[in-house]
């Protein structure tokens, strides 16, 4: 079998990747594919944890999870869509008109 | 009669207040003056029915008190509005409301077209009742209402001209001036009440109580102290050494008013007081001596400002002032009648003069103003010959000026005579007696000089106003003229009620009259002065030397300014700085605002740009600057930059997490 360590570490790793692009990248779109990297992580580790301890929790929260970043998506892009018609650019620093 | 005593200042608080609250809609000059006056001629009338009921009385039963309502009733502190009538508030009375009823019918003619004539009218009679509240006060509280309503109404009223920036400086010095000596009063007041009732458990401020308790209080000490401070007061109402320069001043108000309030009445309030707490004063002989040498002082200082003036209201408020020092001259020396006699010739005759330069000055004011011309009305240089166009206001005029110059038989020579008698033969002072009487000598020979040249100088000699107006100059209609004839009268036989026993023509109906009321006082200055019995010759000869002493002064008068009229200018310029000086008052003014006036406005000059806009807006100001440092500091977290607000997210989501960790 493989450790459970092996599967956390892993999703830490791509957790943490996600985490940086989110704050790193400043196309938009490059974003929320960060944020979906870090919320499979997220499934990922719930998937082992569920696996280790023989319980089917996790894989029911995995469901609403996958549910939750679907619907999320859709928003994010329904947004980026209207702020493009207006700017005619997606680059997050150019998103900066609400400051003192 | 005695019952309704207090419908007398009820009178003229009714007046006020109608002419005060409808005056303004109702236009009609006949009516304003007439319900002003009506009210003073019913409160003299009701003064005369106590006075006849008072006389009906033998001499020992003629006090009454009335308490109109219990008012404050504070642990030992007990005060109503309750008036005294006996003897002296009697004589006062009748001369505030009779001469109040004269000045008031006067002024209907005086103050014809003027703008605020029904707020003159309400001012005046509020002074009225403020007025005869203090006369008939029976306790000290009452009479502190009216010592502060005709200091108030004063104000009010030499500040009725108040778009003149002279006046509304002349009202405003007056009053503080007053301020300054009210503050003695209270502390007088304050004094007294405190120590009778803390040694003696009589905590009273009831008159009559009071002469009842005051053998308990001691010689000097703290009596010294609480009449010294009550003598301040008077010095402020009464225009003495040192609170006096407000007096010359104040004759920016309406000439009547200077005859009714820096005359007749309030003036003379002052006077009033010490003869009401006689006995009290008569227990601090230090204060005595203060206050006769002040008046002396007083007397003859005033005297010789009023030799170089040159507005006739000017010398005669100088002369006021110079009459008070008289006053007070006699209440210093115990002769406590006698002041009041003064008291009450004064009124009559300066009353007179006052009403009488006011009918001059609006006959000389009428006719420049008919010529467009702008000299000033009151400048006596610029009168001159007036009694043959002025023949009812120059005789009148007249008779008054015999009257304060002192000769016999007007009403002044009695009462000014008594004074000098009393000064040279009452010992209270000892050898002081004879520096006294020589001062006040020397006083009434320069009051009869510059009364008389003031007389000259407007009604002798050519008429020295523009010829282009001089036909304008009429004598003044009849509210005016009557008044002046009825004080003329007074003025000229009022003296014959206090002649004295020595010529043996009538009684001295007044020093009887007054007798009990002093009686308690005589017995206490009794205890510490020794009376010398003087011999009828020696009174006889002074009289006479009274007489030669004004004759000297009015002879001196018309050899100056009909005789020999160049004689002034040449003096002036042989004495220039002498002349300065007593023209410029004596600089007693400008030494006031070097001491005082100066160092006040500087203080509040410093507390204003030093402190209020330094300090307490640098506070307020400060406090605003703090937090806007702070804001602008903050502000930058808004930066609407979205990976700050990204990194702030998951900076709190470590913290939260190291949180839990690290528990």
């Amino acid at each position: 079998m493989v450790p459970l360590a092996y599967y956390l570490i892993v999703s830490a790793f791509l957790f943490s990747i996600g985490a940086i692009g989110v704050l790193i990248r400043r196309n938009a779109i490059v974003i929320f594919m960060c944020v979906e990297l870090m919320l499979n992580a997220v499934n990922l580790t719930f998937i082992a944890l569920s696996r280790d301890l023989g319980k089917i929790d996790g894989q029911i929260f995995v469901f609403f999870i996958m549910t939750v970043a679907a619907a999320e998506a859709a928003v994010g892009l329904a947004l980026m869509i209207a702020f493009y018609k207006n700017r005619e650019t997606i680059d997050v620093e150019d998103i900066n008109l609400m400051k003192w | 009669m005695l019952e309704y005593v207090w419908l007398i200042p009820l009178f003229p608080l009714l007046g006020a207040i109608f002419n005060g609250l409808l005056g303004k809609k109702i236009k009609n000059e006949a009516v304003i003056g007439g319900i002003g006056t009506m009210m003073m001629v019913c409160s003299f009338l009701v003064s005369c029915g106590i006075l006849m009921q008072l006389i009906g009385l033998p001499a020992e039963e003629r006090v009454f008190q009335k308490v109109v309502f219990p008012w404050i009733y504070s642990g030992n502190f007990h005060a109503d509005m309750a008036f005294l009538v006996d003897p002296l508030s009697a004589v006062m009375i009748m001369v505030v409301t009779g001469v109040g009823s004269l000045i008031h019918l006067y002024s209907i003619g005086y103050m014809h077209g003027e703008e605020g004539f029904y707020r003159y009218f309400s001012y005046l009679n509020l002074f009225a009742m403020s007025m005869l509240l203090l006369v008939l006060g029976g306790n000290m509280l009452v009479m502190f209402i009216g010592w502060e309503g005709v200091g108030l109404c004063s104000y009010l009223l030499i500040g009725y001209y108040f778009h003149k920036k002279s006046a509304g400086d002349a009202a405003k010095k007056a009053f503080v001036m007053n301020r300054v000596g009210d503050f003695g009063f209270l502390i007088g007041m304050f004094t007294l009440y405190w120590w009778l009732g803390s040694n003696t458990n009589h905590w009273t401020i009831n008159f009559m109580e009071l002469k009842q308790y005051s053998n308990l209080l001691p010689y000097g000490g703290v009596v010294t102290i609480a009449t010294l401070c009550f003598f301040l007061g008077a010095t402020g109402k009464s225009a003495q050494i040192p609170l006096y320069t407000w007096l010359p001043d104040a004759m920016e108000g309406p000439t009547p008013v200077s005859a009714l309030i820096h005359a007749a009445t309030m003036v003379t309030a002052g006077v009033y007081m010490i003869g009401r707490m006689s006995f009290v004063f008569v227990k601090a002989p230090q204060t005595m001596m203060v206050v006769a040498i002040v008046g002396a002082a007083t007397a003859i200082f005033a005297a010789t400002i009023g030799t170089a003036q040159n507005d006739i209201k000017r010398v005669l408020a100088y002369s006021t002032v110079s009459q008070l020092g008289f006053m007070f001259l006699a209440m210093g020396v115990g002769a406590f009648t006698a002041g009041i006699f003064h008291l009450m010739t004064h009124a009559f005759f300066k009353a007179c003069m006052f009403l009488g330069s006011g009918s001059v000055i609006h006959a000389m004011h009428h006719a420049l103003h008919h010529g467009h011309l702008h000299d000033d009305p009151q400048d006596m240089r610029n009168m001159g010959g007036l009694r043959k166009v002025m023949p009812v206001t120059f005789w009148t005029f007249f008779f008054s000026t015999l009257a304060i110059a002192g000769l016999p038989p007007f009403s002044g020579f009695f009462s000014k005579d008594e004074i000098l008698w009393q000064a040279f033969s009452n010992p209270f002072h000892g050898g002081l007696n004879i520096l006294l009487w020589g001062t006040a000598a020397i006083a009434a020979c320069f009051t009869a000089f510059y009364m008389f040249r003031l007389v000259f100088m407007t009604f002798f000699g050519e008429c020295r106003i523009n010829p282009k107006v001089k036909d304008h100059l009429h004598e003044s209609p009849f509210v005016i003229t009557i008044p002046l004839i009825v004080l003329g009268f007074l003025a000229t036989f009022g003296g014959f009620i206090g002649m004295p026993k020595l010529l043996g023509m009538l009684p001295n109906y007044f020093e009887h009259w007054l007798e009990p009321v002093f009686e308690t006082a005589n017995t206490y200055a009794q205890t510490y002065v020794h009376v010398q019995e003087y011999g009828h010759g020696l009174e006889l000869g002074l009289m006479g030397f009274s007489v030669v002493v004004a004759a000297v002064g009015i002879g001196i008068a018309i050899m100056l300014y009909i005789v020999s009229p160049s004689i002034p200018a040449r003096f002036t310029a042989a004495f220039p700085a002498l002349h300065r000086a007593v023209y410029n008052k004596w600089y007693i003014d400008e030494l006031y605002d070097f001491l005082f006036v100066n160092p006040c406005k500087a203080a509040g000059n410093f507390l204003w740009k030093g402190f209020d806009v330094v300090v307490v807006d640098g506070i307020v100001d400060g406090v605003a600057k703090v937090v806007m440092g702070i804001s602008g500091v903050l502000k930058n977290v808004q930066s609407g930059y979205v990976h700050n607000y990204a990194l702030s997210m998951a900076l709190g989501a470590v913290v939260i997490v190291a949180c839990y960790i690290f528990r």
